[in-house]
């Protein structure tokens, strides 16, 4: 018997430490397995007992790329949980960080990570000196969503001005109305990478995903909406556990997701997309039609045109909400604790990002459960890995790991922020 | 950015002093503590606190600009060590500097810098090895050492340029 073993032990530009495996025995796709081997972070269990106030900061500690994400995620459910109302001023400055969230990490994506499968390249650093003016151009983008960040959350990485019912500090109109040319910039910059994007050469690629995300009636989801798919989900947040389960598979340290009685789902840019495209602003809209996506979006590899169309929308977003903008009363309204569990699921770039807490009526957490959408998306790499090599098993070794780890890196993987899970080996004698 | 010399002979370079790190992971403070020590024995040099994030850190120089880049690495030298790399003439490896989570951090901001021809006219990194970079405020003897040792360092490097007109500045603390 012929065996065949592609091994990657450290998968390049991705976020955290993860491993690929591909067994090819006699002509026949044996196995793959996406190896998460980042240590557990155990969050959720450092969380228990600390004060409800505290979740937005701790767990904005998670990721350096999506902190917003885990700010939102924590403050929805703590209000959710005593009752809060959020006013307008307050919910738009929290749709304004995202934004600026989703512009630094989507483009880091693209033109740093991505972009270099593409074109050939082994990183960005060599693709820079082929492409400088499109580099230089993601870099300024990526600033202008580091500039957003800095203005409300008070740095670019882990922001600590976000807070349960609000912010600790909100800006005057005039700063925020200082961002504007550049954002206008910004704008017009993301529509150029969507075009730059869509004259990459694509696989023919095209999967029957479940793709799960959140819906809102008036919105492009960030904070909020109803969990939905494809094929028929339509529920509330609070309904997350009901429809998708957690199990550990020995491979990983990030629990895989699945849905009950289905199986894997794909969480993030494409499932948006397709989800929700009516509800982009125009020149999104019109940067898609002019890159020649459809209204459902099933490969992978065009996540990179999505992820563009995604900035653009990001900017279009931010422009009317500083023009709109009317700063609060107060910068947070008070928000007393009361015993109950709340849940908050808001849109992170790379999909949907899941928390729920337990409180008693000193506010002190009971319990916490945070799934991040990289651990959702793992299963789907997989399957998608296991599609891809099938039909391209006469590649040789270098290209195949090369194109597999791009199928990877479709879906942005942020690997520290997925692994929780302790692999516990008991011996006794 | 660029200012004046006090003799009117034309536009200089500034020195700044770039310190990089996190507060909360002991030795990797040691950054910032060599821009708080160097605030404090001289406020009018032009220092700055950076998050490490690649793109930010890129606009904090400019061509022409004179720069000393101060952070905790972690190669497998003794704690304390103190590392100068003349990034003009050497190439920063990747590894060097302490795991950060961000896929785009100093190493790589600076060859993507060298390959965009955006380094600035000098650029001297500094590199503390670190012993603990567990969660924490509090750094190791032998880092705490260095960090003396590393400000009189660049102080002393400073004071050849005594002619040089010099600001404070503050950028985002991280």
């Amino acid at each position: 018997m012929s065996t065949r073993i592609i091994q990657v032990d450290t998968i390049a530009r991705v976020e955290g430490e993860g491993a690929l495996r591909i067994q090819i025995s006699d002509g026949k796709l044996e196995d793959v397995k996406l190896r998460i081997f980042e240590p557990p972070r155990f969050f959720e269990a450092f969380l228990r007992g600390r004060d409800f106030t505290e979740a937005p900061d701790i767990t904005a500690r998670i990721c350096g790329i999506c902190p917003v994400a885990y700010l939102m995620g924590a403050v929805h459910a703590m209000e959710m949980i005593c009752g809060a109302v959020i006013p307008r001023p307050i919910r738009d400055l929290r749709r304004l960080i995202y934004c600026g969230e989703w512009i630094e990490s989507h483009i880091l994506h693209m033109a740093m990570l991505h972009a270099p499968d593409f074109l050939g390249y082994p990183d960005a650093i060599a693709m820079a000196k082929d492409h400088p003016d499109v580099v230089k151009k993601a870099l300024r983008v990526k600033k202008l969503g580091n500039d957003i960040m800095v203005l409300l959350g008070g740095r670019e990485i882990h922001p600590i001005n976000v807070r349960v019912g609000g912010f600790y500090k909100v800006p005057t109109k005039e700063q925020l109305r200082r961002l504007k040319p550049d954002l206008q910039w910004g704008l017009e910059a993301a529509m150029e990478m969507v075009r730059f994007a869509s004259q990459l050469n694509f696989q023919d690629f095209e999967q029957d995903y479940e793709f799960v995300c959140l819906r809102h009636p008036d919105e492009y989801p960030f904070n909020e909406g109803m969990m939905v798919s494809n094929k028929g989900i339509e529920v509330p947040i609070s309904a997350y556990d009901t429809v998708l389960v957690e199990e550990h598979v020995p491979h990983s340290t990030a629990l895989h997701s699945r849905i009950r009685g289905r199986g894997a789902c794909h969480v993030g840019p494409l499932a948006r997309y397709t989800m929700n495209h009516e509800k982009l602003t125009p020149l999104a809209k019109t940067s898609a039609r002019e890159a020649g996506l459809a209204e459902i979006c099933c490969n992978p590899f065009k996540s990179i045109i999505v992820r563009g169309v995604e900035v653009v929308f990001a900017f279009e977003e931010a422009l009317r909400l500083i023009d709109e903008y009317e700063p609060p009363d107060r910068p947070f309204i008070p928000v007393t604790p009361r015993a109950g569990t709340g849940y908050g699921c808001t849109e992170a770039p790379r999909g949907i990002c899941y928390h729920r807490y337990t409180i008693d009526d000193a506010g002190a957490i009971q319990d916490a459960k945070i799934v991040s959408p990289t651990a959702v998306n793992q299963s789907t790499i997989e399957k998608d890995l296991w599609h891809f090599i099938e039909p391209n098993m006469d590649l040789p070794d270098d290209r195949l790991q090369w194109e597999c780890e791009q199928a990877i890196r479709n879906y942005d993987p942020c690997i520290s922020c997925s692994a929780h899970f302790l692999k516990l080996e008991v011996v006794r004698q | 950015m660029t200012v004046h010399s006090p003799t009117g002979s034309g536009v200089i370079s500034r020195p700044k002093v770039i310190g990089v790190g996190n507060r909360c992971r002991c030795d990797d403070g040691a950054g910032f503590a060599v821009i708080e020590r160097i605030r404090a024995r001289r406020p009018h040099l032009c220092v700055v606190e950076a998050s490490g994030e690649g793109a930010s850190l890129m606009e904090l120089w400019k061509p022409g600009d004179e720069v000393v880049l101060v952070d905790a690495v972690r190669s497998g030298s003794a704690p304390g060590r103190i590392h100068r790399l003349d990034a003009l003439r050497e190439r920063i490896p990747s590894g060097f500097f302490h795991y950060s989570t961000h896929a785009f951090s100093v190493a790589e901001a600076i060859e993507m810098a060298r390959a965009l021809d955006l380094l600035p006219s000098r650029l001297i990194v500094y590199g503390i090895e670190g012993a603990n970079f567990s969660a924490g405020t509090e750094m190791s003897p032998d880092v705490t050492n260095a960090v003396e040792t590393l400000v009189d360092r660049i102080l002393a490097e400073f004071e050849d340029q005594a002619n040089t007109v010099i600001e404070s500045t503050e950028v985002s603390h991280a």
